[in-house]
């Protein structure tokens, strides 16, 4: 396979779930907003904007954090490039670069779903309509994972593409706990006293783990629980462990098919030996934020090794 | 309604009684309910749209695909025309090899005082650096379109010979699908000439010409496409695609080691022929234009001491020249042996004094095209033009008459289209499309039908809004 359609993939991969993660914390944004008091869905608007790391360019153009503002800048904004409309215009065209590479179900299902968001994107959305966009966002993702599931030949191509999407993954979880790492320091630390449950739910729902948490959980919502769920649950997908093993698979898969490890690999086995004995408790000892900058690093650092040792570009 | 009564229609007869080839059709049509028809017509473009079958428009945002427009109305070729038909084309495409050939070698033909020398030295396309060398298999046009136009029963005129890069193959193919996809009953009434195992026969031709550099196995082919902004990506795509060859960028490619390689997840690796769909100018910017981030720097030397094998040859632009058309019928004769079973349009070349003071005085009945032209840019369509279009227009040809040649404006044989209220006659064009390799000369049954959407317009080209059609070969 070409290097650049290694590229084409494993990028597609990354802005769909990009996408689709965004859209996700937009929701849980909006279903705040719609349940509390005004103070609350500000502050709530203002952490999507801080966790995209959208907060200079957002306050250059805007003096308040009001709801339809920060989803339009964030789904549609001009002055931000890496609005969700574009993620989507990336998926589509590594989606052609790498025509040759996916099956016609695969691009007929971003094509498709590429119309669609360019239609409900093209003016600027209401209220009615956003929430009909999330979830459309959402769907798209949906469809191009199922048809690429259906239909993808299992050669390297589907590995990069997978790699991408656990990358990508593991660093939208790992950004959203950060934004509220204050609020999940354990019970002696806590921080101010405005907490509440609500609040620590706020962070499930933003990795759409709220459901299956409190119904693991009885219904018992506490932050080193949440912290545990979200960090090493490795049952739950947007857990930062199933990312982690999901990747480490994928990698495996590629060195298989090379006959050779890479540079990414060592980097694998690096962050496997400095992370995978963690328990909650030493997480917490550590610092839960530390804890989450020295992942976020390890991670783009393993997306950088896997452009070099595949040659995705010249 | 210029052109209507004049012109013959593929469809029906002067009587408005349809002819034998569109016989079963026809019944099937009236078959239909309207609403249906109605229903599939909206269908055929979201079907377009969905799968990506587009194009861009040069000279409009980057970022905008366009649909060519798709007509359901099969055009239908005979058994016995088409066989008629594909004898005359593979004699020209023969020819056409020959000459090219000649052309870079001992020029027999200028020698034998049967073609201007000076054809060749004003030629924007020829390239000095293919003089003496011989691509592999003697193969220089691999893929050719030669352009027919119909104005009689008996009467197809070639209006064009498409050598260098002939694009539209993709839509005859997806034309082909989307009828049996939207019309699957119709396909058991009419036995129709198959065109889809086209990729795999062009797969087959290319990997015919491998170059000496070939070390066995399985030759490695690729597309090189110039990228997902040119017009023709999606077809690029699609055919690298239905070949199962790579489809490469100049950025993917380097020369070491004396063949031109792609930069896999595995290193470099040597390929064997290049289906190019980038122009000369763009293929090598050590030889051609500097500028060109397109191409591969050295490819020219690689190709010349027979690393790999470009299809097209590079230089094969000079038999797409319109003056050197105009010489097709004595360069047929001269390479053949034989007469030309298919006859050129009666072209006036304006270099020749007598001609241009022919075309001078009859603007506005002819066609004038530039020589070097495509698409359906810089040319006036007399007829249809205004006082003061004509009047521009001779200005430039004043200017420089080489630049130009003209034609009598051809009542182009119209066939029905599908519209809101019925059908309704439009001109078209005919482009089969036909391999050449070591192996022989290979055409695929029909071709690609363009067709004016504009009552009364005779400009089928897509850049200019025209449409397609499938084109039906009716077996015997």
């Amino acid at each position: 396979m070409l290097g650049r359609t290694a590229n084409s993939l494993f990028w597609m991969f990354r802005y769909l779930e990009r996408a689709e993660n965004t859209a996700r914390l937009l929701e849980a944004a909006l279903r705040m907003a719609l349940t509390r008091d005004l103070v609350t869905a500000e502050a709530e608007w203002r952490s999507v904007i801080a966790t995209l790391g959208l907060r200079s360019a957002y306050e250059a153009l805007h003096d308040g954090y009001d709801g339809m503002q920060v989803w339009n800048f964030v789904l549609r904004g001009p002055a931000n490039p890496g609005n969700v409309r574009n993620m989507f215009g990336g998926v589509r065209s590594n989606a052609r670069m790498a025509r040759t590479n996916i099956s016609s179900d695969v691009w007929e299902a971003v094509n498709e779903n590429w119309m669609r968001l360019e239609k409900l994107l093209a003016r600027p959305v209401g209220q009615t309509m956003v929430g009909e966009a999330l979830s459309a966002i959402r769907r798209a993702g949906t469809q191009v994972h199922g048809a690429f599931d259906g239909s993808i030949l299992r050669d390297e191509g589907y590995h990069f593409a997978r790699a991408g999407t656990y990358i990508e993954r593991a660093d939208s979880t790992a950004r959203i706990l950060d934004m509220k790492y204050f609020l999940l320091l354990p019970s002696l630390s806590y921080v101010g006293s405005s907490l509440d449950t609500g609040q620590w739910e706020q962070v499930l729902r933003s990795v759409a783990g709220a459901r299956v948490y409190s119904w693991l959980n009885a219904g018992q919502i506490e932050a080193r629980g949440i912290v545990e769920f979200v960090v090493l649950d490795d049952r739950f997908p947007r857990s930062l462990a199933f990312c982690r093993n999901a990747l480490r698979e994928n990698l495996a898969a590629l060195a298989r098919m090379h006959a050779a490890d890479g540079r990414c690999h060592g980097l694998m086995r690096d962050s496997d030996t400095h992370i995978s004995h963690l328990t909650v408790d030493q997480i917490f000892e550590q610092g839960l934020h530390e804890f989450l900058v020295d992942f976020l690093a390890r991670n783009a650092a393993i997306s950088q090794a896997i452009a070099q040792d595949y040659r995705f570009h010249a | 309604m210029q052109g209507r009564s004049a012109s013959f229609d593929e469809m029906f007869d002067g009587e408005g009684r349809t002819r034998p080839a569109y016989a079963e059709y026809c019944r099937w049509f009236h078959e239909q309910p309207p609403e249906l028809m109605r229903r599939k017509n909206r269908e055929a473009d979201d079907t377009f749209r969905r799968t990506g079958i587009t194009f861009n428009v040069y000279g409009e945002d980057a970022a905008e695909e366009r649909l060519i427009p798709f007509d359901m109305v099969p055009r239908i070729i005979t058994a016995a025309e088409w066989r008629k038909l594909s004898k005359g084309i593979e004699q020209r495409v023969r020819a056409l090899n020959s000459f090219l050939y000649d052309l870079y070698h001992r020029q027999e033909i200028v020698r034998a005082g049967r073609l201007p020398e000076r054809l060749l030295r004003g030629n924007d396309a020829w390239l000095a650096n293919m003089v003496g060398f011989t691509p592999p298999g003697g193969i220089y046009t691999h893929i050719v379109g030669i352009d027919l136009v119909r104005t009689g029963p008996d009467d197809f005129f070639v209006l064009e010979d498409n050598a260098r890069t002939p694009s539209g193959v993709s839509y005859m193919l997806e034309n082909r699908e989307t009828m049996m996809g939207m019309f699957p009953d119709l396909f058991s009434r009419v036995a129709v000439e198959s065109v889809s195992n086209y990729p795999r026969r062009l797969a087959r031709s290319l990997a015919a010409c491998v170059p000496p550099a070939f070390t066995g196995g399985k030759p490695t082919v690729a597309v090189l496409t110039p990228g997902i902004y040119n017009s023709a990506y999606f077809e690029h795509a699609f055919l690298a695609d239905q070949m199962g060859a790579e489809l490469v960028e100049g950025s993917d490619l380097r020369v070491t080691e004396g063949r031109v390689q792609m930069r896999t997840t595995r290193g470099y690796k040597p390929i064997d022929v290049l289906y190019r769909r980038v122009d000369d100018d763009y293929l090598d910017p050590l030889t051609f234009n500097p500028d060109s981030a397109l191409g591969v720097p050295g490819i020219m030397d690689v190709y010349r001491a027979g690393g790999i094998t470009i299809a097209n040859a590079p230089g094969t632009g000079v038999a797409d020249d319109k003056a050197i058309y105009s010489f097709m019928p004595e360069i047929v004769e001269f390479y053949t042996g034989e007469k030309p079973l298919l006859p050129n349009v009666q072209t006036w070349r304006c270099a020749d004094k007598d001609s241009l003071a022919y075309v001078l005085d009859n603007l506005a009945e002819l066609v004038v095209k530039e020589v070097h032209g495509s698409g359906g840019y810089g040319m006036l369509i007399g007829p249809t033009s205004s006082k003061r279009e004509i009047a521009a227009f001779r200005e430039k040809l004043v200017a420089k008459p080489d630049n130009y040649i003209a034609q009598p404006t051809l009542a182009l044989s119209t066939c029905p289209i599908y519209t809101a209220k019925g059908l309704a006659p439009r001109h078209l064009d005919l482009r089969p499309f036909v391999l050449v390799s070591p192996e022989g000369i290979d055409i695929t049954p029909g071709g690609l039908t363009r067709v004016a959407l504009k009552q009364g317009s005779l400009v089928v080209n897509s850049s200019q809004g025209g449409g397609t059609k499938d084109t039906w070969v009716l077996k015997d």
